[in-house]
């Protein structure tokens, strides 16, 4: 433990690390020492002034943000000199800072109108013409408004250092310095808002929220973003039922105050056009509108007569549903239909993993770990494509902890910006890759392996035995594609004793009913039973859809309660945000099926089915007040045997700039300059 | 055939550095070796770093860029022993108001700088050194490249200098117009190629510098000084001035004096006698009214505060600063107004804008100043001007906040009638 | 992007004189010396530097914002420099600004129709003892009277 010491701030005598910064032990004991350019957590600048404090036997203020505590210092944060610096600074700011709070977007969250109010003069002695400029437009989803801009440097370094993409720089000098755009004029970045999250002010605004609302007019529900597998918190502000913008405002999740371009503007898709708002049924003319009752019926009947004759089912499940969803779905496929042909589309080899790691106990690595891990291994991932909060997990520890990155990968990756080691090898040959750092790899304090779909089955075994062979406490991160990938083979949606996988489904001739849940398996296969019922559950028309017998339109993620799991196994709760006419879950779905067919497989409220998951599920015996209170809870397997399963497991590889079937439907998406993106081509932030 | 100068030369000087100046090639080897030129550096070759270092502090020199640091104990603040390489870099970055001396060193005795970064370089054991020169200056890099090569060609510079064995390497880096450079560690970034912004401290040069390796950083007078005070000995040197300001200095006179000029006089000469003797008295035979005694960051002083001598203590103790040397005399018929203007205009152009105050306040008073010299001025304008100066000074980033801050308290509070006298103008005559 | 082989000679010496991975010093001088041939610093120059450099684009940029001497739009062939700052200014630097704005028919970073001529006021460029000072390109011309810089404007015309 480092030395601690002794100080008084404002009479209060204080112990803290010896040499911590003053504006955090302030901070940390109740006093508020006010900032612009400090944040935790990235470089100091020490730009704004605002944090100058009095220290005593010091003739000039300090700046709390630079200066290290030391034992017997006597400070006085608000002494008549400091209150009188503070307002001299702020009235400074207010010279050239257009007062259009009124329809600024971050009027009533703006941290410049906060001081003011607090600290700041009541009237204003600036008479001059204030510094103009227009704004300008540097990306579909990024605004700068010059004038408003206090020169912070938050985004500056949020691109740099948090995202490792460089897009900001500063350009001209003095009064007429400003932010700048790595493209003159544009950027060509991940377009993932972290300058515009950070920004005191509304100098930097949102393409897809600006000039919508104020900020007070929305309710604000935190839930968990469904695009990648990462499970990053977004704050979706909703008026009327209606997300209008994606944030990260209290930076309460796992990802802190990391959001990506998906999770901060790809909720568009929910407002689509093509949603699905009633069910389908297939005509010679097409699909037609049919009842809720009607459907059902049809579905019911047709679930009931070949349970009762025997006869063949294929059910698959999505990597977007809920825990409950999918358990519910498992539970009705195998009680209420009496199949096993149960499965999703797998991403990433968990059977493999989760068997080869029987025998351990915390084997499988958390978002926190890592940060926290001295070394981190990547193997066959683009993560800051694939898995950007994850990426960006390794780069606040590198950043932080100077901890050593590994990468061993095809092409380059951002991570070979901070890489204590790169290692490019053909593809197929990332084992043997990996081998040859072993001695480089027994010298860390421990480590975590992440790796993508190119490791699976043999391999995948011999990558745990090679972790063994290091002598050093290893955990692993198996990459999966999807907000709940991890979930839905959790949950069972896999063809275990004998089952059918998705593509043994697809191919089977005497195939009776096919029920896709959330999935689009014939988007790229053909279905070899041509009397198959098919019934499908989705947002939109998708490619199976169009050949569904009946249609059920299913609400999205943003539109429902119910808990997912992460790609490092973390269990985090959805929350209801918005509301599409027609729709229902397909957990309701599912039970209105079951309740038609006169089956009883219990309540499906999403808290039902969580507490008999909690109750039956290894490792999902969560606590409740974690998920309740917006945390995330970490599930480990059944620390044993796990039988191989067959079928394919293959990664979609999406990029930062797609969402597999969703990527259509989000036009923002499809806006943004660098879309669609591609893998292994992010290496390019510089230092 | 006596050589035109700029100046020509006073008898009054006191010649240490500038005495080759005269010298018919004078920017050449030859000259410099026929003229005591590298008799230090093999002297030096021969004494301990410590040794070095000692002599220097003897010498009382203090650095001549405008902060007055001791420059024996600057030099002892670098580790010899540390893993990585030491640097050497000179400031030829000369860009405060009033300061024309740097231009003449390098252009009249390019190797006595040259020797003096040689005899630094053994005292920090280092082999590689950066002179980093505005980029106004682009005909005197020119020179300096000339006398570098020279250097090179004939064994001064390079692996075996003077034939001892030393190894040192010596680049000319230009700037590209920021006076912010001229701030050690702003020069700093921009040598490393970005903009000129001042480094958070510590840690200091001496241990993180250039490419953060320890580096030693003086201004181009100190390092010239070198030379004489390790040839003659510390204590000669010092003996030109008073106690605690050792030796002499180039004074740049300018402003409203019958014989402007660069002048080097020892520490402690008289200002009056600045003006009157070696400047030749004012000019048109008006009244002093005001000098600004070491460069347009130094307050002002009146015309009765001038009976004083020039050395850093007085200065320090009339309220004021020796700076780097740019004297300049205001006469009786200077509109302070216009005059405090023309110095904040100045201070606004170059703040880099890193920081909230410097870069807001500048610009503010600025516009108060240009429209109160415009005739628009208001009553309540005159105490804002100083309120304002001083919620700049002392909580900007770097000192140039404080530079902007100074000249204009005092002018504001030594001139108020001047400026209240403007509240009765409408108009302003030219 | 290739410059003369004089300018090449320069960049490809300037590359060797920085610490080892420290090549990014080479920037502002690179810029400063190419812009005298290239005429400003176009994107093209800026993507240039930072090429040879080993940096971004972006971080040219900065830079090229940051210093006065480095100029987007081109210059006069001769670019006319007249210190107003503070020891001109006592000694009429203010009056020869203005005569030459008059004189030329430009403003401050204008440049003459023909492309020959463009004026600057400048801060102080190292001359308060010899003021006022106008530096022309990068000559130094000193105590200039407005009749001497008439004779200098009449002097760049002819030896256009």
């Amino acid at each position: 433990m480092a030395e601690q010491i002794k100080l008084t701030i404002d009479g209060k005598e204080i112990q803290a690390e010896k040499g911590a910064l003053l504006i955090e032990v302030a901070r940390q004991n109740g006093i508020e020492v006010p900032a612009f350019c400090y944040h935790e957590g990235y470089s100091l600048k020490a730009a704004c002034r605002m944090c100058l404090v009095e220290i005593e036997k010091t003739p000039k203020l300090q700046v709390g943000c630079t200066t290290p505590v030391a034992d017997g210092m006597v400070v006085h944060t608000d002494s008549d000199v400091v209150k009188r610096a503070r307002k001299g600074t702020l009235e400074f700011l207010l010279t050239n800072h257009p007062l259009d709070c009124p329809v600024c977007d971050k009027g009533g969250e703006c941290e410049l109108q906060d001081m003011v109010f607090r600290y700041g003069a009541g009237e204003s002695r600036f008479v001059e013409r204030k510094v103009h400029t227009e704004e300008k437009q540097w990306s579909p989803v990024v605004f700068f408004d010059a004038p408003r801009c206090i020169l912070c440097y938050r985004c500056v370094r949020a691109c740099d250092e948090g995202m490792g993409v460089n897009a900001l720089g500063i350009g001209n000098r003095g009064v007429l310095a400003e932010i700048v755009p790595n493209h003159h004029d544009h950027l060509e970045c991940d377009e993932c808002g972290a300058c515009i999250d950070i920004c005191p002010v509304g100098a930097l605004t949102s393409g897809s929220y600006r000039y919508k609302a104020r900020p007070w007019e929305m309710e604000h529900v935190g839930t968990i973003c469904t695009h990648c597998a990462d499970g990053c918190k977004t704050t979706l502000g909703v008026r009327n039922e209606k997300i209008l913008r994606g944030n990260n405002r209290d930076r309460s999740g796992i990802n802190n105050e990391f959001l990506c371009v998906k999770g901060r503007y790809a909720f568009d898709f929910v407002e689509h056009e093509e949603r699905l708002q009633s069910p389908m049924i297939k005509t010679a003319n097409g699909h037609e509108p049919i009842s809720w009752a009607k459907a059902l019926d049809i579905v019911a009947r047709k679930f009931s007569e070949t349970t009762l004759k025997g006869g063949k089912f294929g059910v698959i499940g999505s990597n977007h549903t809920t825990n409950e969803e999918n358990y519910f779905l498992a539970k009705f496929a195998r009680q209420g239909l009496n199949t096993k042909n149960i499965d999703h589309r797998r991403t990433g080899d968990l059977a493999t993993l989760f068997d080869a790691l029987s025998g351990k106990n915390d084997a499988l690595a958390t978002t926190t770990d890592l940060y926290n891990a001295k070394a981190v291994l990547v193997i066959g991932a683009d993560l800051a494509q694939q898995h950007p909060f994850l990426s960006f997990q390794i780069r606040a520890n590198y950043r932080h902890h100077q901890a050593h990155i590994y990468t061993v990968t095809t092409g380059p990756v951002r991570e070979d910006n901070q890489a204590f080691s790169s290692l490019r090898v053909q593809e197929g040959c990332e084992l043997a890759g990996v081998q040859s750092l072993a001695e480089k790899l027994k010298a860390e304090g421990d480590l975590v392996i992440v790796f993508g779909d190119a490791i699976q089955g043999d391999t995948l075994r011999k990558l745990v035995a090679f972790g063994d062979s290091l002598g050093i406490p290893v955990k692993y991160v198996g990459l999966v594609d999807d907000s709940n990938s991890r979930g839905a083979f959790d949950m069972g949606l896999v063809p275990r004793d004998g089952g059918l996988s998705a593509d043994q489904m697809l191919s089977a001739t005497d195939l009776d009913v096919l029920y896709v849940v959330g999935e689009d398996p014939l988007k790229n296969a053909a279905l070899a039973s041509k009397n198959a019922f098919v019934v499908v559950q989705d947002l939109f028309m998708t490619e199976t859809a169009k050949q569904a017998d009946i249609v059920f339109p299913a609400a999205s993620a943003y539109e429902k309660n119910g808990t997912v799991t992460n790609v490092c196994g973390e269990v985090q709760k959805l929350k209801n945000a918005a509301k599409v006419m027609g729709t229902k879950t397909d957990l309701e779905i599912v039970g209105l099926i079951a309740k038609e067919m006169g089956l009883n497989l219990g309540i499906w409220l999403p808290d039902k089915v969580l507490e008999e998951i909690r109750n039956t599920v290894h490792g999902y015996n969560v606590p409740l007040a974690v998920l309740a209170t917006g945390g995330a809870a970490h599930t480990a397997p059944l620390n044993g045997r796990v039988a191989a399963l067959p079928g394919i497991v293959k990664s979609a590889n999406d990029t930062l700039f797609t969402s597999g079937g969703l990527t259509p439907y989000s036009k923002i998406l499809n806006e943004v300059m660098e879309a669609p993106g591609q893998l292994y081509s992010s290496g390019k932030g510089q230092q | 055939m006596a050589k035109v100068l700029f100046n020509q030369p006073s008898p009054l000087e006191t010649k240490v550095i500038s005495q080759r100046f005269v010298l018919e090639g004078s920017e050449t080897l030859d000259v410099y070796l026929a003229n005591d030129g590298f008799k230090a550096f093999l002297k030096a070759k021969e004494m301990t770093p410590e040794a070095i270092i000692e002599e220097v502090k003897t010498s009382g020199l203090r650095g001549r860029g405008g902060a007055g640091f001791p420059t024996g104990m600057k030099w002892s603040f670098v580790p010899r022993n540390h893993p990585k390489p030491r640097v050497i870099v000179v400031n030829a970055d000369e860009s405060e108001p009033g300061c024309c001396k740097d231009r003449l060193l390098i252009e009249y005795d390019p190797h006595q700088l040259i020797e003096g970064i040689l005899i630094a370089s053994l005292a920090v054991d280092a082999h590689v050194g950066y002179i980093y020169v505005r980029g106004e200056y682009r005909y005197l890099i020119t020179k300096m490249e000339q006398a570098i090569d020279e250097a090179y060609k004939r064994g001064y510079l390079g692996d075996n200098v003077a034939g001892t064995g030393w190894k040192f390497d010596l680049t000319v880096h230009t700037g590209a117009g920021a006076y912010e450079c001229g701030e050690e560690t702003a020069l700093l970034d921009s040598l490393e190629g970005k903009r000129g912004v001042p480094r958070m401290k510590p840690p200091f040069p001496a241990v993180a510098g250039a490419w953060g390796m320890p580096t030693l950083l003086n201004n181009v007078e100190t390092y010239s000084s070198v030379p004489a005070i390790i040839r003659d000995g510390g204590a000669t040197y010092a003996a030109h001035g008073t106690p605690k300001n050792g030796g002499t200095r180039l004074l740049c006179l300018s402003g409203h004096v019958n014989k402007p000029g660069v002048y080097e006089i020892p520490l402690g000469y008289p200002m009056m006698k600045a003006i009157n003797d070696l400047g030749g008295g004012m000019r048109g035979g008006k009244k002093l009214k005001a000098v600004v005694p070491g460069g347009s960051s130094c307050p002002v002083l009146t015309a009765p505060e001038c009976d004083i001598p020039m050395d850093y203590d007085s200065l320090a103790k009339a309220g004021s600063m020796l700076g780097a040397g740019g004297m300049v005399v205001l006469d009786e018929d200077t509109d302070m107004v216009g005059f405090a203007l023309r110095v904040m205009r100045f201070y606004q152009h170059e703040s880099c804008g890193w920081c909230i105050p410097c870069r807001e306040g500048t610009t503010w008073l600025r516009k108060i100043l240009q429209r109160f010299y415009d005739g628009h001025g208001r009553k309540e304008d005159i105490p804002m001007i100083g309120e304002l100066s001083k919620n700049m000074l002392g909580r900007t980033f770097c000192a140039l906040g404080d530079a902007a801050a100074m000249p204009t308290i005092s002018i504001i509070e030594k001139f108020r009638d001047e400026f209240e006298r403007y509240l009765e103008r409408t108009t302003v005559a030219v | 992007m290739t410059f003369s082989p004089q300018l090449e000679e320069r960049f490809a010496k300037l590359l060797t004189r920085y610490p080892a991975g420290r090549e990014r010093s080479a920037v502002i001088p690179m810029l400063m010396y190419a812009q005298d041939e290239v005429g400003s610093i176009t994107k093209e120059l800026i993507d240039e530097v930072a090429k040879r450099c080993g940096v971004t684009p972006l971080q040219v940029d900065e830079v090229v914002g940051y210093y006065s001497m480095l100029h987007r739009k081109p210059m006069g062939k001769f670019h006319v420099q007249v210190c107003t700052n503070i020891s001109c200014l006592l000694v009429g630097g203010e009056q020869l600004y203005n005569h030459a704005k008059k004189t030329l028919g430009i403003g401050h970073r204008e440049v003459t129709p023909d492309g020959l001529i463009s004026l600057e006021e400048v801060e102080c460029m190292g001359a308060c003892s010899w003021a006022p000072a106008v530096e022309i390109n990068y000559d130094f011309h000193h105590q200039v009277t407005p009749e001497k810089l008439d004779q200098l404007l009449d002097g760049l015309r002819k030896a256009q």
